[in-house]
């Protein structure tokens, strides 16, 4: 078989499920099963960014059919590829600092934490991939299937509890109120393709088409809209690994990134700008940025205060596809990838904290930056860039926004950005400076060599990405811009 | 393919008739030889016969419109018996005889389990008598002899279920409980068919059917159709007539309540069906308001509050009994909708609801029998223990959810897509409710199954899951999965099923 792109969709999708057949059949060998995860999240990276390469060809893959018009059907488009760049590149660095944090804290079922990692890799790949709202359905229910062992791995009662809350909100809102808009949208236009320019514009009424946005903002649970986003915080019992890639980057970015996709390919540009419900969708937006920030400022413990600033950052890019102008699609197209590397250099910090010195809450992390400097240094670098300060990548999606905003003649909504990014000084800024403030009593200061290097070299890696994107933003806006400014096809 | 094409044609003429005697004739050597081996031996090759010939009149009746008429010793009807199979009972007959078999292969280990030695043959025997009951049901086309045939498969069955009793004494109750019922449904039955004879003086259905057609404002008619109604909707565990059916699947041997779960309720769906839009003409405004306002919200109810009271469950067969129940309001919904979409899709879940309980159920009895498992609790673990058969049960779960590439979710898509085409929007979301909860009733074996570690002491007790029991397992797991994917024959047997039903009806 030669090398085409079809072939590299599907190795994209295939390539972590032979990793997880790896980690399984080495898990006896921890060594060999860590190599394992490491040689899969290198090839898949490699191919990945073929997949960019290619991804103006559009290549696609049907791969059987249930009834006309429903598939299990793959297309590459530059969206989904961005997606599935940022997922597979944090992958690799996150499984070296899975390594040391699984090791550092002796957790239990090791194997079964790697093998989960690469189903809702191999997940996330399906749903960066998918060609149509079935498929796209199908590899988001597998994402929050296989993410449920991994949140629960624990296995004691608050594991299971918070575990169940996450599972139940997301299960309950993607059959509940996901599945039938898919069905919806399959009985007004007889398809579920994602198509340039939208699929649904003259096949529903705007009554309809508001309704059944709704169904997809609230139903896409993923994407944390308030009130659906309480299974975010409660899947903070998971390792902070798994916080760090799935609930800060994996499982969250395809929430927004499905809404994102159906905003774009099922809605239309276009058709957005008729309906009523994407001006209320983007104030509920709007306070979910705001509300959220608050909560997180009341949030001692760190992971809680990290998954409220993920709610109030993920609804930037639900604010972005509701307003559909260009400029604040392309806003909340960078959101995904910027707030990924700051995000999870954030989590990446936490868990080393807590590796490190067995920290958990706020309060305690008085003077500990002067032990942990790197990790410190590196959580203040991720936390600028959430602020969207420059030089780091952060910076951007809140400037296409705000611009968009204004083009939609909503300057309400620019100041409620502007609240936004000082409550997140507010709640960020502070435990950089606890961390490197004067110890108070009763300090415990952590003992050398108990942090593992790669504890802090991968957040140190991401923080550095933080920086490179910032740069990076002239080839990115060209990657992406043609996805925005492509009109309906005549 | 035609008639008598592999099979020697005097065979091959005689099918129908075969399919009901086999059964039938081979349950008394079943009793006679006395040991468990030789009976389930003499039932399995009477399975397998009565197969044979489900997949000739199968074969045979795949051309659209094609009707096989048997006359019992050469009466003809309507005078004589009839035996009448078209594209709708093909379809079930396969099924019926198709679930047996499988069953049969898991029951040989399971039996010897839970069956005394001295009872085994007997056992078979009880269930040959049934299943050559269920069979005569389905293929006959007299409503008298429908009655009679529906006792045959009844009394057996109540049988077969107090045989439970060896493991827990609630097993007399319950198939008390469904013979009082049962004979209740039955009773019920009869007297409808008492009033048609009344009204039209044949009791054969197409004859009824014939005559019906003029009859529609009649009220003995109408009183005929209501008993019917009622009594059918006591065997197949219509709600709220369905409080034989938790006890009787929970307290049973599990070989019985896989038998009964893939098939004898589906064979009353069947007559309903057979009832209502063949015999009854579907133009019949009484038989369309009496599907649109009383099957259909009683069909909806059954999904929800059935499927609430599963949550509530402790034992795993007594969680999935109330399951059956909901699913039963999915078909019974489709049958409602009156058009042929709707049956179709009616039909299309009768037969996945089969695949998939078929799998659930054998899976429990293969817990049972390697730890005693009946309740969800002691479900801890099974899974890294019994991997295999815990897969095939995540797998007949999935499909029960109804997730997307597995035979359940065909059936959501096809009943949705029914209920859109009439506007009824309230039995899409009726649909979606009930599959939420679905996710929550199967959410709490699974998360045992998987999640919750081995109990201490329970490794020490691991022994392998039988041959016999994996195969048919794993082999209707895949079916879900198969039949998911590629979903087109069975649509395309739905379809034939519903064309047979409705076409007949309207006389075209």
């Amino acid at each position: 078989m030669s090398w085409t792109p079809e072939l590299a969709l599907i190795l994209a999708l295939i390539l972590p499920l032979i990793g997880g057949v790896g980690v399984l059949a080495l898990g006896r060998n921890p060594d060999m099963r860590e190599t394992a995860t490491l040689i899969t999240a290198g090839t898949l990276v490699l191919v990945v960014i073929y997949l960019v390469q290619v991804s103006g060809q559009r290549p696609e893959i049907i791969v059987f059919e249930l009834a006309p018009g429903l598939e299990l059907k793959f297309k590459l488009e530059p969206l989904g590829a961005m997606f599935a760049m940022v997922a597979s590149g944090l992958w690799i660095i996150n499984s070296l600092y899975s390594t040391a944090y699984m090791r550092g804290n002796n957790e239990k079922n090791q194997t079964r934490f790697y093998f989960c990692f690469t189903i809702s890799i191999a997940a996330a790949m399906g749903v960066a991939l998918s060609g149509n709202l079935l498929t796209l359905f199908f590899f988001y229910e597998a994402l929050s299937l296989a993410t449920y062992p991994l949140v629960a791995h624990k296995g004691d009662a608050k594991a299971r509890r918070g575990a169940s809350i996450y599972l139940g909100i997301l299960l309950t809102t993607s059959i509940g109120l996901f599945l039938p808009a898919v069905f919806a949208v399959y009985a007004f236009t007889g398809s579920t393709d994602f198509v340039a320019g939208g699929i649904l514009a003259g096949a529903t009424g705007p009554i309809a088409g508001s309704i059944l946005l709704v169904l997809f903002a609230f139903g896409i649970g993923k994407a944390a809209l308030m009130p659906v986003h309480p299974w975010l915080p409660n899947a903070m019992v998971a390792p902070t690994p798994v916080s760090a890639l799935l609930h800060a980057v994996a499982v969250v970015k395809a929430g927004v990134f499905s809404i994102l996709k159906t905003v774009v390919y099922i809605f239309g540009v276009d058709y957005m700008q008729t309906l009523p419900a994407a001006d209320i969708l983007a104030w509920i937006a709007g306070l979910s940025i705001v509300i959220a920030s608050v909560i997180a400022m009341t949030k001692d413990n760190f992971k809680a205060r990290l998954a409220y600033s993920t709610v109030s950052q993920l609804s930037y890019v639900t604010l972005g596809a509701m307003l559909a102008s260009p400029a604040a699609l392309l806003g909340a197209a960078v959101q995904i990838v910027m707030h990924a590397y700051g995000k999870i250099t954030l989590f990446m910090a936490a868990g080393g904290v807590y590796t490190g010195a067995g920290k958990t809450e706020i309060s305690q992390l008085n003077g500990l930056g002067r032990c942990m400097p790197i990790t410190f240094t590196v959580f203040g670098i991720g936390a600028l860039s959430i602020i969207g300060v420059p030089p780091f990548g952060g910076v951007w999606p809140k400037i296409f926004l705000m611009q968009g905003a204004a083009d939609d003649g909503q300057p309400w909504m620019t100041l409620m950005l502007i609240g936004s990014t000082l409550l997140n000084i507010g709640y960020l800024l502070p435990i950089v400076i606890r961390g490197f403030s004067r110890p108070g009593s009763g300090f415990s200061p952590m003992k050398p060599g108990n942090l593992p290097a790669l504890a802090w070299i991968a957040p140190l890696i991401t923080a550095a990405g933080t920086v490179a994107l910032f740069f990076a933003i002239g080839p990115l806006i060209d990657f992406l811009t043609p996805v925005f400014t492509t009109q309906r096809a005549p | 393919m035609t008639v008598g094409q592999w099979l020697p044609t005097a065979l091959a003429a005689h099918a129908p008739v075969l399919l009901v005697a086999v059964p039938l004739i081979l349950s008394t050597p079943a009793a006679i030889l006395r040991t468990g081996r030789a009976g389930w031996a003499i039932a399995l090759s009477g399975a397998l016969l009565a197969l044979l010939c489900a997949v000739e009149l199968f074969l045979a009746t795949r051309a659209d419109g094609a009707v096989i008429s048997y006359a019992l010793g050469g009466w003809p009807p309507p005078f004589g018996i009839e035996f009448r199979v078209d594209g709708l009972n093909a379809a079930l007959l396969l099924l019926l005889t198709g679930a047996a078999v499988l069953a049969l292969i898991f029951a040989r280990p399971s039996v010897e389990n839970e069956i005394n030695a001295d009872k085994r043959s007997l056992f078979y025997s009880a269930f040959l008598v049934s299943l050559s009951g269920l069979a005569g049901v389905a293929i006959t086309g007299d409503a008298f002899n429908l009655f009679v045939f529906l006792e045959i498969s009844s009394i057996p069955t109540y049988a077969l279920i107090a045989m439970g009793a060896n493991r827990d004494r609630r097993a007399l109750t319950s198939a008390f409980n469904y013979l009082v019922m049962g004979a209740i449904g039955a009773t019920f039955f009869v007297i409808g068919v008492g009033f048609l004879y009344m009204a039209t003086g044949t009791l054969n259905m197409a004859d009824l059917a014939r005559l019906l057609v003029d009859m529609d404002g009649d009220r003995v008619v109408r009183m005929g159709f209501a008993f019917i109604l009622v009594g059918l909707g006591l065997k197949a565990a219509l709600f709220p007539l369905h409080l034989w059916l938790p006890g009787a699947y929970a307290y049973a041997p599990s070989f019985v309540t896989v038998f009964l779960a893939t098939t004898a309720t589906k064979v009353a769906f069947y007559v309903i069906i057979r009832f209502s839009f063949d015999v009854f003409a579907i133009d019949s405004g009484f038989v369309v308001n009496a599907l649109t306002y009383v099957v259909t919200p009683l069909a909806i109810a059954g999904m929800i509050v059935a499927s609430a009271q599963a949550l509530f469950q402790t034992d795993v067969r007594r969680l999935l009994a109330y399951s059956s129940v909901a699913q039963a309001g999915y078909m019974m919904l489709g049958l409602g909708m009156g058009s042929q979409a709707g049956v179709s899709a009616g039909v299309l879940h009768l037969i996945n609801h089969a695949l998939m309980k078929g799998v659930l159920f054998m899976a429990l009895g293969a817990f049972a029998i390697s730890y005693g498992v009946r309740r969800i609790e002691n479900c801890k673990g099974l899974g890294m223990m019994m991997p295999m058969t815990a897969s095939a049960f995540t797998l007949g779960a999935l499909s029960l959810i109804g997730v997307p590439f597995t035979v359940g979710f065909i059936s959501k898509f096809y009943l949705i897509q029914a209920a859109l085409a009439q506007g009824w929007i309230f039995a899409v979301a009726a649909i979606l409710i009930s599959s939420v909860l679905a996710v929550f009733y199967c959410y709490r074996i699974l998360v045992n199954l998987w999640v919750t570690p081995i109990p201490e002491g329970r490794r020490d007790l691991a022994q392998p899951t039988p041959y016999l029991i994996l195969v048919p397992l794993v082999g209707l797991a895949l079916a879900n999965l198969v039949f998911g994917v590629h979903a087109a024959p069975l649509v395309d047997i739905a379809e034939t099923a519903a064309a047979a039903a409705i076409n007949a009806g309207t006389g075209s």
